[in-house]
């Protein structure tokens, strides 16, 4: 007689303990618990110590409260999220239903026809095939793997394993074991000791179903000697109906090793963006963080190094502008646990038709890591009276011996300004343009040409109508 | 009809009545002197005239080319023609010289869309940067930002020289100038005079008469407390370098009491005073 318990499950099932994760049958629903998490790992085939990882990972977010010292997430409904889905799932949308906006900054930006309809979710996949093609074989020339990273996981193994969540564990953020349960997608970069890749590796060339997801996980290994310089995303507003992105990101830079990390992000306006941006740095090494971010609902994002031999640099240079019904809350995060350790900060943020955009960051000197410097600069422009900027700047400082500067300006554009450039025959909203492309220029200059043209037309879109 | 009338014009910042009723008539190919001690209004006319918002006009009018010029927005004003060298010109950081200058002068000629070539653009900006003797250096730096006195100004007469105004208002181009310099831009705005070959006039204000020695003005005027108290021909100028401002004063002081008294127009040597 088959016995069914209260749970509705028959035992004569499980009588021989047999788990043979490969029949599940991946249904795509919305929420998460264990099932959810299972199953993405078996569709994905991973190890058992992914397997392990990711539901350790969901016990934590599950055991752990909202983050309530930030921007407001009570409105997030993480029950009615689909987690998973395979990418031949992916609904395609048609391309009539891409938002008129969105069609209307396609064109706008001059984004070529193929691209646009990736970018839109309207296309599976978008490859600019030649060009990636031609510089894979130099990377593997050099020995630099650049693969997404469930792919490294089959591949790398052994690499991916040993580095994996050692950066940011499970344990860090609620947000951080959501993505460590259900991640999918993001790059994996390795670059070999003493490589230095002169193009910047560019997740754009790659852009593709996996790669464009809400949970990205991305890892990046720097040893001893080399140079990397990843960029992420790109000016194009990415069009999605999900309502979160929460990626993590991990980089390790080993003794004397620079990375350099860029992101220009423009997420539709219902999306939730909360990622975790973390780099380990070793002796005399130094990690850049270059953060550009637009559009969002809600943005939370503080980039961070955390410096932990002597020598080591880190800066962070983050710009961000919040539009109507928007709240950027960027900043940044530079740990001081080793002698003569530097860091810059700087974040200039824009806030115009009632947005919020503001700074939120940490400098922390450990007790001993004496003759550390750390400079933190951040600048508001808020561009009406509806609009507002928050500066949370928290120092921990435990160490004498260290020279910390702080500087915070808020300001409006000023109508001298706006008069002077007036006065030479340049229209008012060109006039608002271009003083705010100079307050975000110091950032700008640090982007590779094209990102920094197209942030620069973003910029010019997001201000359009601002003025008159 | 001039091509500039200003008349009984009235301006107010704040709750401070400043101009208290000017009226000046300039065309092109004339060159206008305006003097005048510091604080007697110079400035807060040039920028009305260009629309500086905060200025209120409270009474009067300025006919430009025989159209409302208070009507219009200071772009349009300064795509019509219209100049001004401000004499404390503001910075604008993260904006470059260079892409400023372009951007001005493809309004200024009315592209619409797109800017004006960029080599066309550079060729016309190192002959005039060659003429006036500026840096190109300071092409790629940001406007106005970090730059000295002088170099201010000279990058004002370079943004006046690229923009071929039809009227131009200097506002003490020469304060802060030393005399090499002065003789290089008063070279430049002469030069500048004769190419528009009469299609260019010049509202030169100036604390001193040193740069009326390299331009010559047709008209000079002396403004004091927010009016045109004197005006007359390129002599007043030398009169005034002999009695200084305390001569004019002291006139002025004699005849706006009296017309305080009597609430008449009146009008005696060279000074006159209207009561309002
Ligand atoms: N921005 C301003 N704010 C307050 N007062 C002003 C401003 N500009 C001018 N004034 C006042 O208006 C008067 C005339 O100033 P200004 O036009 O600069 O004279 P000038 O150029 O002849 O020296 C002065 O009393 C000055 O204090
Ligand atoms: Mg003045």
């Amino acid at each position: 007689m088959a016995v069914t318990n209260q749970l509705g499950i028959d035992p004569d099932k499980y009588k021989w303990g047999f788990h043979d994760p490969e029949k599940y049958v991946y249904k795509s629903r919305k929420g998460l618990d264990r099932e959810i998490v299972e199953m993405i790992s078996s569709m994905k085939n991973e190890p058992e110590w992914m397997r392990a990882y990711r539901l350790h990972s969901l016990e934590h977010f599950q055991q752990r409260p909202m983050p309530v010292w930030g921007a407001n997430l009570a409105q997030i409904d993480f029950n009615d999220i689909y987690y998973y889905l395979k990418p031949t799932e992916k609904k395609e949308r048609s391309w009539d239903e891409v938002p008129e906006n969105i069609k209307n900054t396609f064109e706008k930006l001059g984004i070529p026809e193929a691209e646009r309809k990736f970018l839109a979710g309207a296309g599976a996949q978008y490859e600019s095939e030649s060009v990636y093609h031609n510089l894979k074989e130099e990377w593997e020339k050099l020995g630099v793997i650049f693969l997404d990273t469930d792919s490294a996981l089959r591949e790398h193994p052994d690499i991916v394993r040993e580095y994996f969540g050692t950066v940011v564990p499970p344990e860090d953020n609620k947000l951080a074991a959501l993505n460590s349960a259900v991640w999918s997608g993001g790059s994996f970069v390795y670059v070999p000791a003493g490589v230095h890749v002169d193009i910047p590796l560019q997740a754009y060339f790659r852009i593709n179903a996996q790669n464009m997801g809400q949970f990205e996980r991305t890892l990046i290994i720097c040893e001893p000697g080399s140079y990397v310089h990843y960029v992420e995303g790109c000016t194009a507003p990415i069009y999605t109906t999900d309502s979160l992105h929460s990626a993590v990101v991990e980089i390790i830079v080993k003794e004397g090793a620079r990375c350099r990390y860029t992101t220009i992000q423009n997420w539709s306006t219902n999306t939730y963006n909360l990622v975790t941006k973390r780099a380990v740095a070793y002796r005399d090494a130094t990690m850049e963080w270059i953060d550009g971010n637009l559009g969002s609902k809600i943005t939370m994002k503080y980039p961070s190094v955390y410096m932990v031999e002597p020598g080591a640099k880190a800066e962070i240079l983050s710009v961000a502008f919040a539009g109507r019904g928007q709240h950027q809350d960027p900043g940044g995060k530079v740990i001081h646990a080793a002698p003569h350790t530097q860091s810059v900060i700087v974040s200039k943020s824009i806030a115009k038709d009632g947005g919020r955009a503001g700074y939120r960051g940490l400098v922390k000197i450990y007790s001993g890591a004496n003759g550390s410097k750390s400079a933190v600069r951040c600048d508001a422009l808020i561009l009406d009276d509806q609009s507002r900027s928050d500066t949370y700047p928290t120092m921990e400082i435990d160490e004498q011996d260290v020279s910390i500067t702080h500087e915070a300006t808020v300001s409006k554009v000023s109508d001298e300004q706006l008069f002077y450039l007036m006065s030479r025959g340049v229209k008012a909203d060109e006039a608002m343009n271009m003083i705010v492309r100079g307050f975000v220029e110091p950032i700008v200059k640090e982007l590779p040409l094209e990102y920094a043209v197209e942030l620069n037309r973003l910029i010019a879109l997001e201000m359009e109508g601002s003025v008159g | 009809m001039a091509d500039l009338e200003i008349r009984d014009l009235t301006v107010q910042v704040e709750d401070k009545v400043i101009l208290k009723g000017a009226n000046l008539t300039l065309s092109k190919g004339e060159v206008h002197a305006l003097m005048g001690p510091n604080g007697s209004g110079k400035s807060t006319l040039a920028n009305v005239l260009m629309g500086n918002p905060f200025y209120q006009v409270v009474k009067g009018e300025v006919l430009y080319k025989g159209q409302d010029l208070l009507a219009m927005s200071p772009d349009e004003r300064a795509r019509r023609g219209l100049f001004i060298a401000f004499q404390y010109p503001v910075s604008i950081p993260g904006v470059t010289m260079s892409s400023f200058l372009r951007t001005a002068v493809s309004a200024r000629r009315g592209y619409d869309k797109e800017l004006m070539p960029v080599g066309e653009f550079q060729k016309l900006l190192k002959q005039k940067m060659d003429e006036l003797k500026i840096e190109p250096a300071i092409v790629s730096r940001y406007v106005n930002e970090g730059f000295s006195g002088g170099e201010k100004k000279r990058a004002e007469i370079l943004q006046m020289a690229m923009l071929e105004p039809e009227i131009a208002i200097m506002d003490e181009t020469d304060s802060g100038l030393d005399i090499d310099s002065v003789k290089v831009v008063s070279d430049g705005v002469n030069r500048m005079l004769e190419r528009a070959k009469g299609a260019m006039g010049i509202l030169l204000i100036t604390h001193y008469s040193r740069i009326l020695h390299f331009i010559k003005p047709s008209y000079v005027h002396v403004m004091f407390d927010g009016r045109f108290v004197v005006s007359g021909g390129p002599d007043l100028a030398e009169e005034l370098e002999q009695s200084g401002y305390e001569g004019i004063k002291a006139q002025f002081e004699v005849i706006a009491a009296e017309v305080q008294a009597e609430g008449a127009v009146r009008r005696a040597g060279k000074v006159f005073w209207v009561a309002h």
